[in-house]
């Protein structure tokens, strides 16, 4: 385009940059699960981080987040969406955790008992 | 048009349409949000039935997720294209996007049927409920995308670069990008975390 | 064979007890006396024309204040019906209406005056005023404005047609699983529920985004963001809201819908599914849209106070960090809405304490306003005395909330009268006030002459004494014990006499209603000798005041510079040479009927997936599909006023205030 602010849609470089970053991302994380590599909340970690790392790997390269003329407010209205997600989600999973323990059956509730004090007699 | 605009009327309207077009993908962003937040609750909602480790074929998964990826670059680059005002490159990489599009939402209704086929429709539990909610809403956006990817290529067939073609090729690049991301979270917390924690 | 065509349809959904045939008849009596009318009147061209096909926000808006004041009256006549039946339904008596009917006309009553009245409300006004504040001819995107008002209509229409065709939802205003499941609602009263909302909801969505859009892009030249009138701030606070929470309302009713329709289990008892994860997401959505209703009715004070205190609205910055700091925690505080669920008391405690903080910004506008009237110069017209009455009932209100906001009270409280008579508070007294005095300020605006302010005072006093009888025994009832939704109760409780002072309540608002028709009435027909020559009939603040009235289509002939807040003040204010103004050609956009098509295609889609008429379901969606390709591929959607005959209606203007 020839107008002034026709760099916004980045160039077949970043493009490219882009789309190899992602595609080693998602490799990566794949390898990590298939191949039992980590386990536990370690892996869970790293696969939580990989894709946050893409997601920006995409909105920085793909949809030029940060540039062109209506840069400033469309940071600022994903932040503000993503801190919202954040918010809603987040609560979410951590009212509906609380709102399972406390309502549990008699059978869940000695399940739990057990699991996290140890079996007595 | 009946009128002359003149170039500054025409970036401002650009300009407003695709800012307006970004909150609309930010409110799609929470709807996606909540879908999510509904399958992590319903996740171990199995009722007896499978969970997603006995379910997922995994290397299908990722050649999915590849060929979606792949798609979403054809977009970037069918754009820089119609910058150039190259209308045949423009043409080819939107035919690869849709291409890769349709092998994308058929490989997913492929999925679909065999689970439906071997009994863990989204009636059989509320994990499977969520599961196709989740994922058939992205397939249902990828498959509006399609559909407006037709209108878009007609359109540049028939009136070439205009201010209107143009902005509506940024937008539809901007949706298919996003689109992706929505993707990649679906890759990892539905597919990859399925299989980890049984 | 051809019964399978219509789904569940069957003659018999026709078919009502007496009480629920009235409403029917008077509904379908109220359309074809209207349709007759335009025939007899031959303005049915006009109609199209001029109103139903306009994208003009102004129009749409007073469209939207039309259709919001119809269903007010709807929800009015369901308020009569439940105080009569609660005043009278005790021991061996047992009311006017069956239990069933009661449930239906208290979930109709709650999402009318929601979704109907006060969003409608809104919408209205920020049509009518937002572009004019911030100095643009239109909204970022005219189109969609009138495809979201349409929405609004369609959704409005599926649940009055409930009343002719089926049932309404019978499991209250947000339709809690396992209630509003399939199991036990199999009847059509919770689907018109779910896709009146739905496609209402849609179009509350869009106007969000397109009124964020308008804006931060749309305001005139040197507007900077802290030079915006507090009520463009107020609409944005609440726009904001609208983007990010209404996805959830979206979300919970899709989820809700297939849980009905195709058989999923997310809020079922049974195979996995987990009813409270359905009141947790319609309450992400339900706390938010509180504060969308109530900020822009914030906004309306503010303008109203610094306008008839002739003084600048005091601590305009704490405003716009009071404001924007409740736009934020909106969002940390829904679970409030059910602490009894049992989350326990970690979880309690942290909403517990974040709905508390909200009564700090709250607090700071209240004084705010307050300190705004101190040693002003207060002109008591009707849109100031909705402020005064505001200031004391939502301050009470308030007051109760916070009390509410502590847990452990909350249990004793939650779902009984108490609450009921603390949100009723709020959006009476703190949302349907402010539009009120909204009303009556910007009036003289869009038509060109005042309200009548007698009656408008006697509209006032009606509906705050009427509030004060109606609200106040429901206080009392609420930490006597009574619950919420009671359709019959014993004697010996002593219930009875609270409940007939509310009924008294009630009665005493609808006469507040019938001042307003009245005044409506009188004001239309005296409007020769209230016309607003000026344009300023208040001594205004903002830009709105500097053009003429009616505002003409375009709004501004000359799109204003603003230097300062309180634009228009600082420039009567000043002396400087006003130059003449040098008019250009307009442009504008074109009417269009897609609006309408399209969301008459929405509606039948709605009306045919709630009866399962799945053939109908397909058309209409390819209608929708088909209509929205055909705008896109429409190239001509704009039109020119030209410069001459811009500077012919400015000139016309002029003359008539020098008269």
């Amino acid at each position: 385009m020839n107008h002034p602010t026709g760099n916004d849609h980045g160039t077949t470089s970043s493009y490219v940059i882009g789309f190899v970053i992602s595609i080693g991302l998602t490799l990566n994380s794949y390898y990590l699960v298939v191949n039992k590599v980590l386990a536990g909340n370690t892996l869970l970690l790293a696969l939580g981080g990989l894709a946050a790392v893409q997601l920006f790997v995409q909105l920085y390269f793909f949809l030029h987040l940060g540039k062109g003329p209506n840069a400033r407010l469309n940071k600022l209205l994903f932040s503000l969406m993503f801190i919202i997600v954040v918010i809603v989600v987040g609560g979410s999973l951590w009212i509906m955790k609380h709102l399972n323990y406390h309502n549990m059956t008699p059978a869940q509730t000695s399940h739990s008992i057990i699991r996290d004090e140890g079996y007595q007699k | 048009m009946s009128h002359k605009l003149s170039a500054e009327q025409v970036q401002f309207d650009t300009d407003k349409t695709i800012f307006g077009f970004w909150v609309y993908i930010l409110t799609d962003c929470v709807l996606f949000a909540s879908l999510f937040a509904t399958y992590a609750v319903l996740r171990n909602g199995t009722a007896g039935g499978p969970s997603g480790a006995e379910l997922f074929n995994m290397p299908y998964v990722l050649v999915e997720t590849l060929l979606l990826l792949t798609s979403s670059f054809t977009s970037g680059m069918a754009l820089l294209a119609a910058t150039k005002r190259n209308k045949s490159a423009t043409l080819m990489w939107l035919g690869i996007t849709f291409a890769l599009g349709t092998i994308f939402v058929g490989m997913e209704l492929h999925e679909f049927s065999n689970l439906v086929q071997d009994g863990n429709s989204w009636r059989r539990s509320g994990f499977l409920s969520a599961f196709f909610t989740l994922v058939g809403a992205h397939g249902l956006h990828i498959t509006a995308g399609l559909l407006w990817l037709v209108a878009l290529v007609q359109q540049v067939v028939q009136k070439g670069f205009t201010s209107g073609t143009l902005k509506r090729l940024q937008l539809f690049s901007l949706f298919w990008h996003f689109l992706d991301i929505v993707w990649i979270f679906i890759f990892t917390i539905v597919y990859l975390i399925g299989v980890v924690k049984v | 064979m051809f019964a399978d065509l219509l789904g569940r349809l069957h003659l018999s959904d026709f078919q009502h007890d007496m009480i629920a045939t009235g409403g029917q008849l008077s509904i379908v009596f109220g359309i074809l006396g209207i349709v007759g009318l335009l025939f007899y009147l031959k303005r049915w061209k006009w109609l199209w024309r001029e109103w139903l096909t306009s994208q003009d926000p102004k129009k749409i808006g007073v469209m939207y204040i039309i259709v919001a004041f119809v269903m007010l009256i709807r929800g009015l006549g369901d308020t009569m019906l439940l105080r009569t039946q609660q005043a009278t339904s005790v021991g061996n008596s047992h009311g006017i209406l069956t239990s069933d009917h009661f449930q239906q006309i208290f979930s109709a009553h709650g999402t009318l005056m929601i979704f109907f009245v006060a969003m409608g409300l809104m919408f209205g006004l920020i049509n009518l005023i937002l572009p004019l504040q911030i100095g643009a001819r239109d909204v970022a995107f005219p189109f969609l404005n009138s495809v979201s008002f349409w929405l609004f209509a369609a959704g409005m229409g599926l649940v009055n047609l409930s009343l002719i065709v089926g049932e309404f939802s019978a499991a209250g205003w947000l339709a809690y699983p396992p209630l509003s499941g399939i199991a036990l609602s199999p009847g059509v009263g919770v689907d018109y529920w779910i896709w009146s909302l739905q496609i209402a909801g849609v179009g509350s969505l869009l106007s969000g985004v397109n009124f964020l859009v308008t804006i931060l892009k749309m305001r005139a030249p040197g507007m900077t963001l802290m030079k915006m009138p507090i009520f463009v701030w107020s609409v944005l606070g609440s726009m904001t809201l609208i983007v990010f929470a209404f996805p959830f309302l979206t979300g919970a009713l899709a989820l809700l819908g297939l849980d009905r329709t195709i058989g999923t289990h997310f809020f079922t008892s049974d195979l996995g599914g987990n009813p409270m994860m359905y009141v947790n997401l319609i309450w992400a959505w339900g706390h938010p849209e509180v504060y969308v209703l109530v900020l822009p009715a914030f906004g309306i004070y503010s303008e109203v106070v610094a306008t008839f205190a002739r003084k600048r609205l005091f601590g305009y910055t704490s405003m716009v960090y009071a404001l924007a700091s409740i736009t934020v925690l909106a969002f940390l505080v829904w679970l409030h809405h059910f602490f009894t669920m049992g989350a326990g008391a970690n979880v309690n405690t942290f909403f517990g304490i974040m709905t508390a903080v909200i009564a700090i910004p709250t607090g700071v506008k209240v004084f705010n306003w307050l300190f705004t009237m101190y040693r002003g110069q207060i002109h008591f017209k009707t849109p100031m005395m909705w402020f005064l009455a505001f200031v004391v009932t939502f301050t009470i209100g308030g007051a109760a909330g916070v009390l509410m906001s502590i847990p452990a009270a909350d249990f004793q409280l939650h779902n009984t009268l108490f609450l009921v008579a603390h949100f009723h508070t709020m959006i009476v007294g703190g949302v349907l006030f402010g539009y009120f005095a909204g009303f009556s300020y910007w009036f003289p605006k869009i038509f060109g002459f005042r309200l009548n302010e007698r009656l408008g005072r006697y509209a006032l006093y009606s509906w705050l004494v009427g509030f004060v009888l109606a609200f106040v025994p429901l206080y009392i009832l609420g930490i006597m014990g009574a619950t919420r939704r009671l359709d019959h109760y014993d004697a010996s409780l002593g219930w009875q006499w609270l409940f007939i002072i509310a009924a008294i309540g009630a009665l005493t608002i609808l006469l507040g209603v019938g001042f307003q028709v009245a005044q409506l009435v009188v004001s239309i027909i005296t409007r020769y000798d209230n016309r607003d020559l000026t344009g300023d009939p208040w001594d205004g603040r903002t830009l709105e005041w500097s053009i003429s009235s009616p505002a003409p289509v375009y709004n501004f002939a000359v799109i204003p510079t603003v230097t300062d807040r309180d634009a228009f003040w600082e420039s009567k204010q000043s002396e400087a040479v006003k130059l003449p103004p040098v008019y250009t050609d307009i442009v504008l956009p074109k009417n269009t009927g897609m609006g309408v098509i399209i969301a008459g295609f929405a509606f039948l889609f709605g009306f045919a997936i709630i009866w399962h008429i799945w053939w109908l379901m397909v058309i209409a969606l390819f209608g929708i599909i088909g209509s929205m390709i055909v705008r896109a591929s429409d190239d001509d959607t704009e039109e020119v006023i030209t410069a001459d005959e811009v500077a012919r209606i400015e000139i016309a203007a002029a003359q008539r205030s020098v008269l």
